[in-house]
Order: structure tokens, then sequence, then C-alpha cells
């Protein structure tokens, strides 16, 4: 049985008079396996963030999950009471957000919040708190954790805090980590040297990741497993090798084909033409119809299923099936 | 979260909707009870005149303290009673309505005007202009409003158009601020870089382009500063430094009503100050209505 | 972090010369300052002798400079009424006017915060509904109205408390009630708003994610980041509401700055009134200063900045 198995799973976002309704999560099934990792990849407004905050149950007032089932270790997530989910928060399944400095909290020392998951989940006294904290500080790779402990979050690099928060992640020793672009506002130099961490940090603890990027790059560098999504819906997932070399949806072949490559001797970069549909008015059929460069009618009138296409490859297109 | 089935409830809610946007508490509905609250002061106001059953300035001193008529000892002919000197409370109400919202709407359009002028100037040139008019509101705005007033009451003495120019005086540095603050980021846009680069000269920019474009501000500012100026002039009045007597000014029925506290004369403490209230949050609703309508940045306010 | 200081303290300097330029202008040349200088009732003689005390035929800027060479010193001038030296009586009338301040206070954060708080997590609800009424009657009932609405409830048909004077805990409770009023809605306006912008803040979100129960995310990471603009704003409400009791106090008698300015223009005691402005805005100047400071030390983010 797989960690996590997330299945036809949507999330819709409800205007204040209920006129409008938004599919930000549209019919999504995906699974990620006990140690293994999981990328998430798509533009802007595709549904990345809403999917991540719905198996958290962390969804802003205005969205609400509609459908599905989110099995994390044999229960379905969306069946548990309030305090129940609070329970899991933290320390079965974590989450890093995008901007360290927002994440912590300005006011209170980088120790404090570190140990607090720990006092709250695993009711561990101040004392040991702090001193797992350092421990913690030191998994991460900060150096001398115990001045740092005590400091305050404005006071240290980028980097430094993208490694707290992930230390506040690790705390409690969850099964499941859930990165949303976490090198996305860290230096280039220091995301080669955090995605290590990462890395490491998954291999020691037995960790399985669910990596949210726009950046294909990372994506085969970190995953296992690659899932792309576009409008709300997954248009293909399978394993990172396989969809790399042949790659059954058009959006996922023109996202590789826009990779600039130095070894080619292509003088124009390639992007997609268009643009991302608005959430709120997406085109009828297949949402990606008006962009894409192997158009069917059919297309145009019906959106298109999952298909297998090989063992765990599956597409949402007209052309695979 | 759960929901009950949409046809369920919705009649009453749909009912209760309507009832709040009546009330205008809801943003977004627009505020009917009170542009109809002020639209009655305004022309109970106009047509004090004739609708003002006696003289508001004459009283018969043998009819003192009279209570409103469904009370005992009340008369028709005094329908919400009289005061201390026998005058007829209901006229003295509605000539006040004509001397709150005159000194108030006068105060406010004054204040404004010189606040936005100024506030533009400072705003669009800038050096030593924006230093000397900034240093000039902060200390100002030092100043509580109420204690300004009365400073100045008490230099050049008590009249209707003193109190206007007064309360004119005291609340222009709060347009200034905020309409400079809009002229900073004005001066940013593109279509008054356009009238520069066309060799526009500056008083010409300042009156064509920045001037229409902080109007909408203005008038947003001017009705959220209605309550207060209305407030402060109905201090000023309640201390004395007002609207003088006789002229019948809310404030200084407050003040009358005052004496015949102790002894429960309750009307003529409690219909006065109704009348300011409903005024006031009248003016507030609309206020923020229209901030809400106008300009969604403006919520600072 | 000093140069933050200088900084500020020169711009509180300015704002105090400019004060008293301005109270200094508008008396001397709106009319003839000898009337207001001289006590009531006096003669052609009387004010002959003032205008020659006061120096009011020499030039306009020798007069400014004596004006602030007398603030300096401390001396603001005798009140007609009392016979006594300005300073004195308004410092003998301070403390008054300080626990009344206090006590409102009191009631304005006691009611305004806990309100804002609410209406803020519960967002849009019947709570924040009746914040809202609560918000627009602060601002839209003068206080001086709430004030005799209580006298005549509580004093004359309920006769539970004293409708003036001062002395005893019930004395103190009406005025500090309608004096706080405004406050409190005033209060409750920015903790709620500030609630909200915390509610939605990245950390809050991150705290969350933890796992940790509402209640903690709320009072310990919300509430301290929410309350630092609040408990600024009531430093500064507290100063001005010493200053704007003025008619509060009158109603109720209370023996504070604001019956003595009542005073100064029932009597036209102008000294009185000129020196309780003046007072009164050096004050707000002094707290402005102060609260700017204390705002770069507590928050560590200033702190270590400069």
């Amino acid at each position: 049985m797989k960690l996590l198995e997330v299945r036809h799973l949507s999330t819709h976002y409800v205007s204040a008079r209920g006129a409008r309704v938004t599919r930000a999560v549209d019919d999504v099934s995906l699974t990620v396996g006990e140690g293994e990792t999981l990328g998430i990849v798509g533009e802007s407004g595709s549904g990345k963030t809403t999917l991540a905050l719905s198996l958290l149950r962390l969804l802003p007032p205005a969205a609400r999950t509609v459908s599905g089932e989110i099995w994390f270790e044999g229960e379905d997530l969306l069946t548990k009471s309030r305090g129940e989910m609070r329970r899991v928060r933290g320390k079965r399944i974590a989450m890093i957000l995008q901007d360290p400095l927002a994440s912590l909290n300005p006011l209170f020392t980088v120790g404090d919040q570190v140990a607090e998951p720990l006092r709250v989940h695993e009711g561990a006294s101040r004392g040991s708190a702090w001193a797992r904290a350092r421990e913690l500080l030191r998994a991460v790779r900060i150096a001398a954790p115990e001045t740092r402990v005590r400091e305050y979050p404005h006071q240290l690099s980028g980097g430094m805090r993208q490694r707290i928060v992930g230390a506040i992640a690790i705390s409690c020793g969850p099964r499941l980590l859930i990165a949303d672009e976490p090198t996305t506002s860290l230096d280039l130099t220091i995301q080669a040297q955090y995605l290590q961490l990462l890395r490491d940090l998954q291999r020691d603890r037995g960790l399985a990741m669910i990596f949210i990027t726009h950046n294909l790059g990372i994506v085969a560098r970190m995953c296992d497993h690659v899932a792309v999504m576009y409008a709300g819906r997954l248009v293909e997932a399978g394993p990172v090798a396989r969809i790399f070399s042949s790659a059954a949806h058009p959006y996922t072949q023109a996202l590789l084909e826009s990779i600039p490559r130095m070894a080619d001797g292509r003088k124009r970069l390639t992007a997609i033409d268009g643009q991302p549909p608005d959430p709120v008015a997406l085109p009828p059929g297949c949402a990606f119809h008006p962009r894409c460069p192997k158009v069917l009618e059919r297309c145009r009138k019906e959106a298109p299923p999952e298909v297998r296409v090989a063992a765990s490859h599956t597409s949402r297109c007209w052309l695979a099936s | 979260m759960n929901g009950s089935g949409p046809a369920a409830g919705s009649s009453r809610a749909a009912a209760l909707t309507l009832a709040w946007r009546f009330a205008s508490f809801r943003s977004e509905g627009f505020p009917v009870l009170p542009v109809l609250i002020l639209g009655v002061l305004v022309l109970v106001a106009v047509f004090a005149n004739v609708l003002a059953p006696h003289d508001p300035e004459v009283g018969a001193l043998g009819d003192r303290f009279r209570p409103p008529a469904w009370q005992e000892g009340g008369t028709r002919d005094h329908l919400l009673g009289t005061d201390h000197l026998g005058r007829d409370v209901l006229s003295r109400l509605v000539f006040g309505a004509r001397v709150s919202l005159v000194v108030g709407f006068m105060a406010v359009i004054f204040a404004g005007i010189l606040g936005t002028a100024l506030g533009i100037l400072s705003g669009y040139l800038g050096g030593w202009v924006d230093q000397v008019i900034m240093r000039v509101t902060d200390a100002w705005l030092a100043l509580p409003a109420l204690t300004f007033a009365i400073f100045l009451a008490a230099i050049v003495g008590p009249s209707a158009m003193n109190i206007v120019i007064i309360l004119a005086a005291v609340y222009w540095t709060r347009y200034a601020r905020v309409i400079r603050g809009e002229v900073l980021s004005l001066k940013e846009r593109d279509f008054v870089r356009l009238a520069i680069v066309a060799g526009c000269s500056k008083r010409t920019i300042m009156r064509r382009h920045i001037l229409p474009n902080v109007v909408n501000s203005g008038i947003v500012l001017a009705t959220l500063m209605l309550g207060v100026v209305i407030v402060t002039e109905a201090s000023l009045s309640f201390l004395g430094v007002g609207v003088p007597p006789p002229k019948p000014a809310w404030g200084l029925m407050l003040a009358d009503g005052k004496k015949g506290l102790m002894a429960g004369y309750w009307w003529l403490t409690v219909l006065p100050g109704t009348c300011i209230m409903l005024l006031v949050l009248s003016a507030n609703l609309l206020g923020d209505w229209l901030r809400v309508k106008f300009d969604p940045q403006l919520r600072q306010l | 972090m000093k140069r933050f200081i200088v900084k500020r303290l020169g711009f509180a300097v300015i704002s105090l010369f400019l004060l008293s330029l301005t109270i200094f202008v508008f008396v001397r040349v709106t009319g003839d300052p000898a009337v207001l200088l001289v006590e009531p009732g006096a003669s052609a003689a009387d004010l002959e002798a003032i205008r020659q005390q006061f120096g009011l035929d020499r030039p306009l800027w020798v007069q400014y400079g004596s004006f602030l060479a007398h603030l300096a010193r401390g001396d603001l001038g005798q009140s007609f009424y009392y016979k006594t030296d300005v300073f004195e009586l308004y410092l003998s009338r301070l403390p008054s006017s300080l626990l009344l301040a206090a006590v409102a206070m009191t009631f304005s954060l006691v009611i305004g915060i806990p309100t804002g708080v609410v209406a803020a997590v519960r967002v849009n609800g019947w709570w924040d509904s009746a914040g809202k009424v609560f918000a627009l009657l602060g601002l839209s009932l003068p206080s001086f109205w709430v004030g005799l609405l209580m006298i005549l409830f509580f004093s004359v048909y309920l006769g539970w408390l004293p409708s003036s004077g001062s002395g005893t805990v019930w004395h103190v409770l009406m005025p500090a009630f309608a004096l706080g009023w405004y406050f409190a809605a005033a209060h409750m306006r920015l903790t709620r708003s500030s609630m909200l912008e915390v509610l939605g803040s990245e950390y809050v979100k991150l705290a969350r994610l933890k796992g940790l129960p509402e209640a903690l995310v709320i009072a310990k990471h919300a509430l301290k980041n929410a309350l630092i603009p609040v408990l600024t704003l009531a430093g500064i409400n507290l100063v001005l509401m010493i200053n704007v009791a003025v008619v509060v106090e009158t109603v109720f008698a209370w023996p504070g700055i604001g019956r003595l300015l009542y005073e100064g223009i029932a009597f036209r005691d102008f000294p009185v009134v000129q020196a309780i402005v003046l007072l009164g805005g050096a004050m707000i100047v002094a707290v402005n200063l102060v609260v700017d400071v204390l705002y770069a030390v507590i928050d560590p983010r200033i702190r270590y900045e400069r």
C-alpha cells in the first residue's frame, strides 16, 4: 500500500455570492510511495499550491474540497475531525513554504519556533525541546547552533532561514514532506546546497517528498516521479525518466522543449504560445486546446479522460487513447 | 464545513441579506437609509420656515419645560415639548438642522478647498514648499481639533461665520495629508509624464491633470469629515463657544438641556442628541460606501 | 539607532516651534490682543497699561522672542480668575485628568481589543457585523451625549451613580466610559484590521501547518504581532484623551484640565486657555516622539538594523 494515495480530488473556490465557481483542483489522482519523491510541475495558477493545501486541509475560507479521497497511511484524511487533522499536520505530514523570511514569526527566536512543534505534538519539556532544537539545527547544517538558536529570523541569511524552516518541518519525524517551491527565493548557489540537504535528510529519515516547482531541472535532479498540472487538472504523470524521454501530452512536450539547452544548435528560445487560461473561464473540452500544436476537433468539445499510456504512465489527452 | 441544501434556507437568507443591505452594514449595498435620512434633513433645513410650527427663538415663560405631546403635561401645540425658556423644541430642532447643516457643509467645503489646494501644491511641487507645508501640517495635527477650535473661538469670538472659518482652519490638515499622498503617486503616472514632456506648465498640469483625479478622494474625505465636523461644532456649541444663542444649534440645545437633566426632562437631551446622531451616522455610512465604491485603496482612511 | 533618535528629536523640536508660532500668530494677529490679555471689564487705561506691559507695540518678531523666553522659563502667565501662576494651576489639575484618561483607556482597551480579535477571527460572521455596528456608533455618538444619556439613566432614573464631582470610584465610572467610548471603537477597528492582516500572513500559515492548536496560533503568533500598532495608537490616544476630555469633564464637573479649559472660556481667562492649548500640543508632540523611539527599541527588526 502506498504512503499517500489521492483519488479524484477536487477543490473549488466559491466567490462570496456563490455566483462563480473556480475549479482550482479538478479530479486529481496521484500516489506517493514510502521514501519516494514526487514532483508536481505547472505554471502559476495551475493549482499546485491549492493541491498541497488540500492535502493538509488548510484551505482559505473561500475554498472547499468538494469530492475525492486522500488516503494517507491507510486513513482517509478527508474524514478526519479538525482535532485529528491538527495532529497530522507537522507531525505526520509537514510542509515547507516558499518565502522563508515571511514564514518565520519575526518576534520569536529561531529556537522557540523550532522547539514549538516538539512541545505541542510530543509534550516535550522546555529544556528537552530546546536541546532537540539545537540538534535539528545541526542536522540541517547550520553552524554554531548553540548561538543561532537564540537569534531572530531577520538576523539570519536567506539560505539559513530556509534551513530553519526545514528543521521545523522534520522536527517531529513526519513520513511525508511537502515542499512548495522551497528554492525559488534562494540564490542559485544556495539552491544546490539546499536541494542536496533535502536529499540527504530524505535518505536518512526515510521521508517521502512532494516537490512542487515550475523548474523541470529540479524535477530531473530530485524526483522519482513527476505529475504535470494544467488548469487544475493532472495532464500527465509517470516516472521521471520516462516522462523526460517520451512525454505523451503536448503540454509536457512543450515544457520540455522550452528548457534552454546550451549544447543545442538552436538559436531561438521556444516558448509555448498563448497564456494560461483564466481559471474562472476555462475553455470547453480540453483546457489546453487553444495552445496545443496538435489539437484535434475532438479536443475542442470533449475533455479527455485519463488514459494509461504505459505501466505507471498516464496522460490526459485524446492523442494518447 | 457543512452546509444545508441551497434551497432550504435561501429565502430566509435572502430576506436577511436584503435587510442588511438596506441598513448598509454590508459594504456592497447602496446605503438607502442613510441617504434618505440625509435627504430628509436637508429638506427640513431648507424648508425650516415652512415646517416649524413656532418661532424657534421666542418662548413663553409660562410654558416652560413642557414634555412631549404623548406624555402627561404635554400639548399638541408643542409636539416635542418646550425648553427652559418656553421655546418649542420641534421648531428649534428644525431650525437647528439648518444651522448644523450649513455650518457643517461650509466648513467641510472650505477645509476641502484649502486642504486640497495645499495638498496638491505640496505633493506636486515638492522641495521646500512641501517641507514647509508638511511641517505646518504636522504641527497643527498635533493639536487636537477640539482644543484648537476652542482656542480659536476664544480669540475671535463666537459667530456662525467664525465657526465655519475656525472649523475649516482646523480640519484642512487632514485633507492636505491625504491629497498629498495621492498626488505623490499620481506624479509617477504616465499621463502626467506625458504632459511634462509635452511642455505643459506646472500650473496647467496641476489644474488639468492632477486636480480632476484627486476630486474623488476629496469627495469621499469630505463626506467622512462631515460627521467629525458636526460633532466638533456640537461640542463647541455645548461649551458655549459655538454658534451663539439664541440661534438654535443642536449642541446649544444640549447645553440648555443639561439644566433640566437632573429634573428628568429627558426630551431636551435625548431629542437634539438623536438628531446629531442621525446626521453623523448617515454621513459616516455614506462616506464609507463612497470610499469603498470610489477607490478600494482609500480603505486606509 | 542614535541617528534615528536625533532625527526624530529634531522633527519634534521643529513641531514645537511651529506650534508656539501658530499660537502666537493667531493671538497677535486676529484683532486686538490687548483685549484678550486683560481682565474682562477693563477700562481703556487698563488696555494701554497692558500694551505697555506686554510690549505689544514692539515688532512682532521681538514679541515672539520674548514669548519664547517666557515659555522657556515656564512662565505662562497668571490666571485672572484664580490669581495664581497658570503653570502651577495646570499641574494641580493634571492628575485628575490623568486618572480619568487612565480609566477611560482601560475601558477602551478591555472592550476594544477582545472585540476586535473576535471580529477578525470570526470575520464576516455575526460578531464581526456587530463589531462594525459598534465601531460606527462609537464614531457617530458624541462622547458628551453618551455622558448625558448615562447621567439620565444611571443618576436620574436609577439613582445608582453620582452625576458629578470626583472622589470615589463611583464618580469616575461614567465619565471614563463616556470618554473611552469613542476610543474603544477606534481600538476595535484597528485591532480587527491588524489582526486580519496578521492572520493572513505566511508565518501564521506555517504555524497552522505545524499543527499548532488554533488557540495557540491566535494567542501566541497572531496576537503579539497584531497588537503592536494597537498599543502604539493607545499610547498616543492616552495623551489625546487628556486633551479632548474637555466636554466630558464639563458634563460631569470632573476637576481636570478639560474643566479648567471650560472655566477659562467661561470666565474669559485667556492665559489659562492659551496655556492649555500650548501644553496640550507639546504633550502630544512629546508622546509621538516617545512612541516612535520605543517602537524602534521594542521591535527587534528595527533594533538590530540600526
